[in-house]
């Protein structure tokens, strides 16, 4: 197997001739955890209060709410880089989960009661496959486990009614471990078998990578957090990758994203490290069709697009 | 009050088998006895505070301190959920915690209490705790790893602990909950096949340990980014926590050093290590870093010169933004070449076309010479003044024996020394905030080589500076 690009033997000669029948991915999306946006629309499950602040990215997550609320689906598929595993990939396999997140970095910013459902079955048909193609898997059945905030965090903002169940998949940290090139294998595996898996389903996925692009912090916090004059990118350097990436989206060059995805990660300290945009790049299928970026903005000097891979309105059009 | 002090310290592995199911490995039913027997340590002690600093709780915005004075929840690891959960209920010293955090401050730190119901405990803290600590009969304070924390934020952090320490006169036990090498098998093993990922790593560990039954600390501690290298996985959380145990110890290299256990979790190098602060009677120092006392946000200034560390810190200076001595000046300039030039890279960059010195006959000429740090450029005692020229504190007399260094480094390069130094011109740009200090210095060098003196007060130097001195001396015949 190649390891920053699929080789065209694995790569599925027609795409695009589903049964309809079977299940699909309908959309996948990029969709960042900062818990500083929930902080901002101050929602009931969440304890402090605000002002706003990051309304380029707020709204961003509404013109992505707005796009695909037409849209069919029957689960969520999260890929969460704050649900952090060494040990394999593992996956929520539980019904529910009810809990109070805190996020540990931001605990004055995120404090928000939960309520989630678990498309189990789903979540083991997967863990299943990986299993079986040989990647080290685990299923998270321990009732007091805590749902990380980066998961509920991009679960509230892209769902806010919470009325999907979710599949939720931790972040191998095997860039960590080994490198990003063999992070990249593991993650297009898991692309791939998160998207046959789903068809096997015959469910209408939504898949969400949950995280940011350029990575970098700022390292002290404004006396008001949601003081917007403070808010900016950590570097010139962060933004011009963050804007190479982008432009890559938009251009349908996804195989590009894959090529240039170990110096992106050493070079914007990309929180794409923890795999989710590679294995949304997979289970999408590498797809060479322009996507929308519905926002981008920086929190905390970070970098962070909203963006839309429209794959039911692609295969409408080429159809 | 008498004051307060470090008794003791220890060093303790951060997974949850320890606590949930010792009984299923043999290493892990000794990691799990050498708690108890530190624990039984402990409760035998004067102990009135358990400090932990713990790798598994990182934080972005300067360093957090856990200030709920009884923080209650179910922990359920990240990883090894499947070995159950750790219901804990914690006696949290917030006074000491609010101290500390005001502490931090005044040494010029970013850091903040946290005191929220509900606030996710980290696994190394709950384990450090829970078996350290069972009847909770000690109130304990945790700080986070801050990931951005190079060694001079650290130990600063920790200098600021040991002030609270000292004036509310504690008997404070410190604790860093870590591993030692860190990289874990990446599959589900049998628990009887646990061992060291790697001979690599064993070898390492060994390295270590082999240290701390010498109290060689603060060795340890100076080893810290090269340890990193060689046996730490590229996590955010680097080997900081010898770093903040160091300083809290005074940078001590002669402690009483016990390994009660060393075994493997899940393939990690787990240690549980016992720091007495009585005198082994070794002390002196396989290195020698700077030492800080009040950080500046000089991150990057104390890093290695490792070649590969180096090109690193170069990228994280420049995304950092952050204040070097460098940057806080003017631009540094190779040391020119002629007939007679003597040049050196032990010494500070010059800062225009000059060389460092000029052999004439049988006398040197030395240009200016500051107390800036060959490779780093940091300035030992602080900048005089920040970028914006905001002043800032500094210590003179760390200035002062950086400059009489850094001429012994010069005149050793051109084959003297500095007892064959026979005159010095001296610059101030304070005189009377810095004589006494400098003069101090002096006295307990060149003052007792003997050579000629003048001091003059100036208005300013090129660098942020304090001090810089003229010299003329012989060469050795």
């Amino acid at each position: 197997m190649k390891i920053t690009a699929l080789a065209e033997s694995d790569k599925d000669p027609h795409p695009l001739r589903h049964d309809m029948a079977k299940g699909r991915i309908v959309a996948g999306c990029i969709a960042p955890h900062p818990p500083h946006l929930v902080y901002a629309e101050n929602p009931d499950q969440n304890e402090p209060t605000s002002e706003g602040g990051w309304e380029q990215l707020r709204w961003g997550y509404e013109r992505l709410r707005e796009s695909l609320s037409e849209i069919d689906h029957d689960v969520i598929v999260i890929l969460s880089p704050h649900w952090q595993t060494y040990v394999g990939t593992h996956f929520l396999g539980l019904e529910n989960f009810q809990s109070l997140s805190v996020d540990p970095v931001f605990p004055n910013l995120f404090r928000y009661h939960y309520d989630l459902n678990v498309d189990v079955e789903l979540a083991k048909q997967i863990h299943d496959n990986a299993e079986k193609a040989g990647l080290a898997v685990k299923m998270m059945e321990n009732p007091d486990f805590r749902v990380d905030y980066g998961t509920i965090t991009t679960g509230h903002l892209f769902n806010p009614k919470w009325d999907k169940p979710l599949v939720v998949i931790s972040s191998n940290r095997s860039t960590d471990y080994y490198s990003a090139e063999v992070m990249q294998e593991m993650m297009i595996e898991l692309g791939r078998i998160t998207r046959e898996t789903i068809e096997e389903s015959g469910k209408k996925a939504i898949i969400l990578a949950s995280n940011s692009l350029s990575h970098r912090h700022f390292t002290t916090e404004s006396e008001i957090p949601e003081d917007m004059s403070k808010e900016h990118i950590a570097s010139h350097a962060m933004h011009l990758w963050d804007m190479r990436i982008i432009d890559y989206i938009r251009s349908g060059q996804t195989q590009r994203i894959l090529d240039e995805m170990p110096e992106f990660i050493e070079q914007a300290i990309a929180e794409s490290d923890g795999g989710g945009l590679s294995w949304l790049i997979s289970a999408l299928n590498t797809p060479d069709y322009p996507a929308i970026l519905h926002g981008y903005g920086t929190i905390i000097g970070t970098g962070n697009a909203v963006v839309e891979w429209p794959c039911y309105k692609h295969e409408e059009e080429s159809q | 009050m008498s004051d307060g002090e470090i008794i003791g310290s220890y060093i303790v592995p951060v997974h949850p088998h320890t606590y949930l199911v010792p009984e299923q490995n043999p290493g892990w039913t000794k990691l799990r006895e050498a708690f108890d027997e530190a624990a039984l340590r402990i409760k035998n002690s004067e102990a009135d505070l358990l400090i932990i600093y713990s790798t598994t709780w990182p934080s972005i915005i300067g360093h957090q301190i856990q200030a709920d004075p009884n923080p209650e929840w179910v922990m359920v690891d990240h990883d090894f959920h499947d070995l159950g959960s750790i219901p804990y209920s914690f006696n949290i010293d917030s006074e000491f915690a609010n101290a500390w955090n005001e502490a931090n401050h005044q040494r010029g730190l970013k850091s903040r209490t946290v005191n929220y119901y509900g606030f996710p405990i980290d696994v190394g803290s709950v384990v450090a705790l829970k078996l350290l600590n069972p009847d909770n009969a000690i109130p304990a304070v945790i700080v986070s790893s801050n990931v951005y924390a190079n060694r001079s934020e650290t130990s600063v952090m920790a200098k600021a602990c040991l002030d609270v320490v000292r004036s509310t006169g504690r008997k404070a036990i410190a604790i860093t909950a870590m591993s030692l090498s860190n990289r874990m098998f990446t599959e589900n093993i049998d628990p009887a096949d646990d061992k060291i990922h790697s001979l690599k790593d064993d070898e390492w560990n060994c390295k270590i340990l082999e240290l701390m039954e010498k109290g060689r600390l603060e060795d340890v501690g100076q080893l810290s980014r090269t340890i990193q290298k060689q046996i730490r996985i590229r996590k955010v959380v680097a080997f900081k926590p010898m770093w903040w145990l160091s300083a809290i110890n005074d940078n001590r290299n002669d402690l009483t050093g016990e390994v009660l256990a060393y075994e493997a979790i899940h393939g990690a190098g787990a240690a549980v290590i016992h720091l007495d602060p009585a005198s082994c009677g070794t002390g002196d120092k396989e290195y020698d870093e700077d030492d800080v006392e009040y950080f500046h946000g000089d991150r990057s200034v104390l890093d290695s010169n490792d070649s590969e560390d180096a090109a690193i810190d170069k990228n994280t200076e420049a995304i950092d933004e952050v204040t070097t001595a460098e940057e806080n000046g003017p631009a540094l300039w190779e040391p020119t070449m002629a007939d007679g030039s003597v040049n050196t890279d032990s010494a500070p960059k010059p800062v225009g076309a000059y060389p460092h010195a000029r052999r004439v006959g049988d006398l040197l000429y030395l240009s200016g010479v500051g107390p800036r740090q060959a490779v780093t450029n940091s300035i030992p005692g602080g900048p005089i003044h920040d970028e914006n020229g905001e002043p800032l504190d500094y210590d003179i007399k760390a200035q002062t024996q950086a400059v009489i260094d850094n001429i012994a480094s010069i005149l050793e390069e051109a084959g003297s020394s500095l007892d064959q130094v026979i005159d010095v011109t001296t610059f101030l740009v304070d005189m009377k905030r810095d004589f006494q200090g400098y003069n101090e210095v002096w006295a307990e060098t060149l003052g007792k080589i003997g050579p000629t003196r003048t001091t003059l007060a100036i208005r300013a130097l090129p660098t942020p500076i304090a001090v810089e001195m003229k010299v003329i001396a012989q060469l050795l015949e």
